[in-house]
């Protein structure tokens, strides 16, 4: 026991002088994950909602020419840039601006009023997809006021302006920021998770790979230490650090997501102390799983290049779960909660939609995940016991 | 005291090692000499106790490799070939983290390593981190992280590979003088003119065997010739595959 305890300490502190892993663990975790996730978060409750209320600048050439239209366009939040300008130049101003540019023809009013089909230019660039959906809604408000027209006509004319109207087509969006926030925060338990393994994978790749290439291996086994308590130091190591990371990462979520307000969301009120002690808490009976996972692998790799592929790629089988959760939109059951990485997902959306997991749930997690870490466990001990890895 | 009856070490389907029989003394420094892959750094592998035996048994001052390995390990300080550091702790801090190892309490491993480090001439790099070590200054922290614990016996595979001519007479001022404390040393080497200079006793391995032990003049009566090379060259049956001149 007093081995494993004297290989930890000495791991860490060599780690801590790493540039590397320190760079993985309170770099990369506690800061651009959490602000990728806040930029994306923000945008999806900003950019979605009914687009039509957002203002909208046109530019009009020969604006005087349709004062009724253009006063029409301003109540759906149109708002009106009149330019002076011909067919050519308007062409050419719509090439540097990607526009739209509404071009009102001479005739427009004598046309209106004699009730022939009175023409508009509208000039833009669609191969931008913002353009695109400007034209869109320009293109229907225009609709609109042409319907009104034609139903006065109708009226004027003693019809019923209902005939030109057979069929009431209501397309009915229901996205509520809610729901598009839900994908975003569906990535901040892989972020979360994906992040604090990756701060183990140094230390896990130099249990083996990395003493070997090194050739300080031998030496090391030749000490009057059990080969198991080696790894077993090794991988306590790689849990501290990942620890650490998991702490930094939750509260720089918290610290971020504040911002943001989730309450707003729907989510839980608050991502405060509570909750971010909880996704820890929730998460910590995966950090001996990752760990001895990533040893295993690691020792039957050849070289320490070699390793980091592969334990790279070993790093997506834990996220691999979250993945098929977000499609298939999985909801936690007591069989679900058996899944490790799965279950810690389902207990960060949980705690921060504040919909409190059954403790049985959270009894399953916690058990299922921390033994197969102690399984993990004692093949990598296994594995350090095997002449084959000296290589 | 090294002792080792009938040691046999398979790799699949070739025997590396095929019946080692051998005896390290106290006091005396022995030299396990043979061409490339005759079986001696896998012969000092399973005396330190990296690999198991397929067959047969070693005693480190009594106490079996195979039964207690871990005592055994106690009694012996190691310097494998090519011995790699912790790049990103000191010479020091290497030293001391294998006295940490062996158990030594904060005071005595501090203790060791300074002596060490100063028996060795390490000042001028004990507290730089083993990051951008040379050669030398690799083995020498190898070297003294090996004798952290004082063991009584020395196993050292090619000690001086790579090494520059002020670091050999280093090394060897150190094992002579580990000699006079009465400890024993067993060291490999495939260079005669070390073994020649330092060993008082000979070991002789080839495909696996030992042919000879004897100390060094000894061997050259035996063999009928002037120089240990040539008795060297004959023992080991190597003048058989040599084109004559």
């Amino acid at each position: 026991m007093n081995a494993i305890w004297r290989v930890f300490r000495k791991e860490f502190r060599e780690t801590l002088r790493d540039r590397r892993s320190l760079f993985t663990t309170l770099v990369i975790g506690p800061l651009l994950m959490p602000a990728l996730i806040s930029v994306a978060l923000s945008m999806a409750i900003r950019h979605g909602g009914a687009p039509d209320q957002r203002p909208l600048v046109l530019t009009v050439a020969h604006a005087e020419r349709a004062p009724q239209l253009l006063q029409f366009l301003g109540q759906y939040r149109v708002h009106i840039r009149a330019v002076q300008a011909d067919r050519a130049t308007a062409r050419t101003m719509v090439k540097r601006s990607h526009g739209p540019l509404l071009y009102v023809p001479r005739d427009f009013g004598a046309r209106l009023a004699a009730g022939k089909p009175a023409s508009l230019r509208l000039y833009a660039d669609e191969s931008e997809r913002a353009v695109q959906s400007r034209v869109q809604r320009l293109a229907s408000l225009i609709g609109l006021y042409g319907g009104t027209i034609a139903r006065l006509r109708l009226v004027a004319r003693g019809l019923d302006p209902q005939l030109l109207a057979p069929i009431a087509l209501h397309a009915i969006d229901i996205s509520t920021p809610q729901s598009r926030a839900a994908l975003v925060l569906g990535m901040l338990s892989y972020a979360i998770l994906l992040t604090m393994l990756m701060s183990g994978l140094y230390i896990a790749i130099d249990a083996t790979s990395g003493e070997r290439e090194r050739g300080s291996l031998e030496p090391l086994l030749t000490m009057p230490v059990r080969r198991e308590h080696l790894v077993y130091g090794k991988m306590l190591a790689a849990c501290a650090m990942m620890t650490v990371s998991l702490v930094l990462t939750v509260a720089a979520f918290a610290f971020a997501l504040h911002h943001i307000g989730l309450d707003r969301l729907g989510m839980s009120a608050n991502f405060g102390p509570a909750v971010a002690a909880g996704i820890v808490l929730g998460c910590l009976p995966l950090i001996p799983a990752g760990a001895a996972l990533m040893t295993l692998v690691a020792a039957y790799t050849r070289s320490y290049r070699e390793a980091q592929t592969y334990v790279g790629l070993v790093l997506l089988i834990p996220t691999l779960p979250l993945i098929f959760a977000n499609i298939m939109g999985l909801r936690p059951r007591p069989a679900l909660m058996a899944v490790p990485s799965l279950s810690q997902h389902f207990i960060i959306m949980s705690l921060l939609r504040a919909q409190p997991l059954p403790a049985t749930d959270l009894a399953i997690s916690a058990g299922v995940t921390l033994a197969l870490g102690a399984v993990l466990t004692f093949f990598a001990g296994r594995l350090y016991r095997r002449e084959k890895l000296l290589g | 005291m090294i002792e080792a009856r009938a040691l046999v070490k398979r790799f699949g389907s070739v025997t590396a090692v095929d019946g080692v029989t051998l005896r390290a003394g106290d006091g005396r420094i022995t030299g396990l000499l043979g061409p490339n892959g005759a079986g001696k750094s896998t012969t000092l592998r399973m005396l330190y106790t990296v690999l198991t035996p397929d067959g047969g048994d070693a005693w480190v001052d009594g106490v079996s490799i195979l039964t207690d390995p871990l005592q055994a390990r106690r009694l012996m300080g190691v310097l494998p070939h090519g011995a790699g550091l912790y790049p990103n702790l000191t010479a020091r801090e290497n030293i001391e983290y294998f006295g940490t190892l062996h158990g030594l309490t904060r005071a005595v491993r501090r203790a060791r390593a300074g002596e060490l480090i100063e028996r060795l001439e390490m000042q001028s790099f004990a507290d730089r981190p083993a990051k951008g070590f040379s050669q030398g200054q690799r083995v020498k922290t190898a070297l003294a992280r090996a004798l952290v614990h004082q063991p009584r016996n020395v196993l050292l595979d090619e000690p001086t590979n790579g090494l520059d001519v002020m670091a050999v007479r280093t090394l060897r001022r150190l094992l002579a003088e580990l000699r006079a404390e009465g400890h024993c040393i067993l060291f490999s080497s495939h260079v005669m003119q070390e073994v020649a200079a330092l060993c008082d006793e000979l070991i002789i391995i080839a495909a696996g065997t030992v042919i000879v032990q004897a100390p060094p003049q000894e061997l050259q009566a035996r063999a009928g010739t002037a120089s240990l090379e040539e008795a060297f060259v004959r023992l080991a049956g190597l003048d058989a595959a040599e084109p004559s001149a």
